[in-house]
């Protein structure tokens, strides 16, 4: 079976600061990682291939330094890495990154096989929309199954698919078919550690490298920002609340004391707060 | 590339930026809907919300404000429908149908855009939960149009535009983004952010039947089953009342134990910042801020947590926020109302037996049970 995966290169969010100062965001030096949800979509993708043999595509839109990202995938076990890259694709929101992605999964088809499956992560840790994914489903329609916890079973021979899927307040269990698209749920599975092999594999690999031309793209006036319906227009950081916390002064008071004084102050600030913790129910 | 990832924000004056004449096919588009998400009979609480918030957009423009209602036939689907009329629709759109019991992403992209098509509202609004996500990706792009995730405000622009803003670069910043040329201008907002409206008892508006044009042969996906969770898995966080959290502060895996008897003490439901997630001591559905759960309890009582600004984003709705933390820079006392310089480690024992003091021995008991 034929797998295309779509991953991004992220910066660390944990690791991004505000300027004090000039609210501008200190980018300098914080390292970047394949977004963390990938990860799962990533082994979710190696471990299939394993099970029904064949091959995993690892693809990615971003700028040339986003071959890092592929090359590290290739050290998981991914068989080949696509970067579609090009000045034309900056600027996308999720409607011109989901036809650029879309349109470099169609080439990919014609030229490395088409694939039974596409995945996605569940969303970005920067972006954080879940857009593009469901996205590039109805560009290429493809069956679209989010947020899938557990990949039961894939029979390449009735092209059917089961899956496990977190809805509101359950599992629901699903039957679908290939080709479709899918996101996987953080925590479905640990990726793995690459094998020498594949870090001496990855090491030696020649990334595949289109640019909107190369993927096939003729229209691209549906690409980077002029492909873009949604325009940002401010960029702002937060109001400072206009006072800090009441602070409760902590010198020479027990943790007892210092409790109660807590409490009497909850409850003179929401007074109902005590009436139902209170009386909860029984009033 | 999303939205919010833009290496730098585009020129207001860029070419994608100016603003155009709206094209013709748009013109009539008009009014503000908000899906109002019924699954397994169960009116989802974060359309409510978006019913408070797409009033105030509707008064602003003038134009009516409608509840989308898509569900089987009967008594559940109804009862959304009123729902949406308690919580300030003048109109419903409404499509019953069978192949509409139980969330799929065909029969439901299918509905909503065949209704948009069909009656052209200018603003669509859905709750960024699970359902919502998954539909709102579709529609927008099967209608190839905008689409803003996860906003915090909405407002309309002095020209009518919809200025959705929402938390960019994990929470630190602040964008607001439009969709200028293409109409429905769609957003959606996660449970909770917006605050919940006043139920009226407003008599029932007008109610526009449409149907759907699918058989279950259409569909090719296939529910086998459903696993609800267990009562014990349910972390209704984002709808309690009181909640009470740790961060890295209390140092270890096993102090999350004083947090979470705390919380059993005063029937509080518990949860935790982004890096004990991580760091795996706790699952993400008890994660709060931005990429976990935003949360407007009455009282939220945060232990040993520093308060990053992506945690603030998921905090800042509570009435009123106690902080404890041994760091007296730390930024939540930014936003915290009462604080105390203090370590949690210690103090959580100590504020659980106070607590357990003052209730009644009646409500103690029935925490307990």
């Amino acid at each position: 079976m034929h797998i295309v995966i779509c991953i991004k290169q992220v910066p660390d969010s944990a690791q991004i600061r505000v300027h004090p100062v000039t609210n501008t965001i200190m980018r300098q030096g914080v390292p970047t990682i394949i977004n963390p949800y990938d990860l799962f979509a990533l082994e979710e993708a190696l471990r299939l291939r394993d099970a029904h043999s064949g091959e995993v595509t690892v693809l990615t839109m971003g700028p040339p330094m986003a071959e890092d990202a592929l090359r590290k995938a290739l050290t998981y076990g991914a068989d080949r890495a696509v970067l579609l890259t090009d000045r034309y694709f900056a600027g996308s929101d999720t409607l011109a990154t989901s036809f650029a992605l879309s349109q470099a999964i169609a080439k990919i088809g014609e030229t490395f096989g088409k694939p039974d499956i596409v995945f996605a992560g569940k969303q970005t840790i920067d972006g954080d929309t879940a857009q593009v994914g469901p996205g590039i489903a109805k560009r290429l329609d493809l069956l679209q199954l989010t947020y899938v916890a557990k990949i039961a079973s894939v029979d390449l021979e009735s092209r059917e698919i089961t899956v496990e899927r977190r809805s509101e307040g359950g599992m629901q269990m699903l039957k679908s078919k290939l080709p479709c698209l899918i996101t996987i749920l953080e925590g479905s599975n640990e990726i793995r550690r690459g094998t020498l092999d594949d870090a001496l594999r990855a090491a030696r690999s020649e990334i595949v490298k289109w640019s909107a031309a190369g993927a096939g793209i003729e229209d691209l006036s549906k690409c980077g920002l002029r492909g873009s319906p949604t325009v940002v227009k401010r960029v702002f950081a937060p109001a400072a609340r206009a006072e800090k916390a009441a602070q409760i002064d902590v010198t020479d008071k027990t943790p007892r004391d210092l409790a109660d004084e807590l409490i009497a102050q909850i409850f003179t600030r929401q007074p109902a707060l005590e009436h139902e913790l209170a009386f909860d129910g029984e009033a | 590339m999303s939205t919010a990832n833009r290496e730098t924000p585009p020129p207001a004056a860029g070419r994608a930026g100016m603003k155009k004449e709206l094209p013709e096919r748009f013109k009539h588009y008009r009014h503000v809907w908000v899906f109002i998400e019924l699954e397994r009979g169960q009116v989802h609480p974060v359309s409510f919300e978006l019913l408070g918030e797409g009033r105030k957009l509707a008064d602003k423009l003038g134009v009516e404000l409608a509840g989308v209602v898509l569900g089987p036939p009967g008594e559940a689907t109804w009862h959304a429908v009123a729902g949406a009329f308690a919580y300030g629709a003048d109109l419903a759109y409404i499509i019953e149908d069978p192949l509409l019991a139980h969330y799929r992403n065909e029969p439901f992209t299918r509905a909503m855009t065949d209704l948009v098509n069909t009656y052209k509202p200018e603003i669509l609004l859905l709750g960024a939960t699970i359902l919502g996500r998954d539909l709102a990706g579709s529609v927008a792009t099967t209608l190839l149009t905008g689409l803003t995730a996860d906003c915090t405000e909405l407002d309309v622009d002095i020209d009518g535009s919809l200025a959705a803003t929402r938390p960019t670069f994990g929470g630190s910043l602040l964008c607001t983004i439009y969709t200028l040329n293409y109409r429905p201008q769609m957003a959606t907002v996660r449970p909770r952010v917006m605050a919940m409206p006043a139920r009226t008892d407003k008599p029932v508006g007008r109610v526009i039947q449409h149907k759907l044009f699918m058989a279950e042969q259409d569909i090719v996906t296939k529910i086998l089953g459903f696993l609800p969770d267990s009562q014990s898995a349910k972390a209704n966080l984002a709808y309690a009342d009181v909640v009470v959290a740790g961060g890295l502060g209390l140092g270890a895996v096993e102090n999350l134990q004083l947090v979470k008897n705390l919380a059993a003490a005063i029937g509080a439901e518990y949860g935790c910042s982004r890096p004990l997630v991580q760091k795996g001591w706790m699952p993400a559905d008890r994660q709060i801020g931005q990429t976990g759960k935003t949360i407007r309890p009455k009282l939220y009582i945060a232990a040993g947590i520093s308060g990053a600004i992506q945690h603030r984003v998921g905090v800042e709705g509570a009435d009123l926020i106690v902080a404890i933390n041994t760091d007296p820079n730390a930024p939540i006392f930014d936003f915290a109302h009462v604080g105390i310089v203090t370590d949690a480690i210690r103090f959580l024992p100590a504020l659980t037996e106070a607590f357990t003091r003052r209730l009644s021995p009646h409500n103690r008991d029935k925490l307990a049970s």
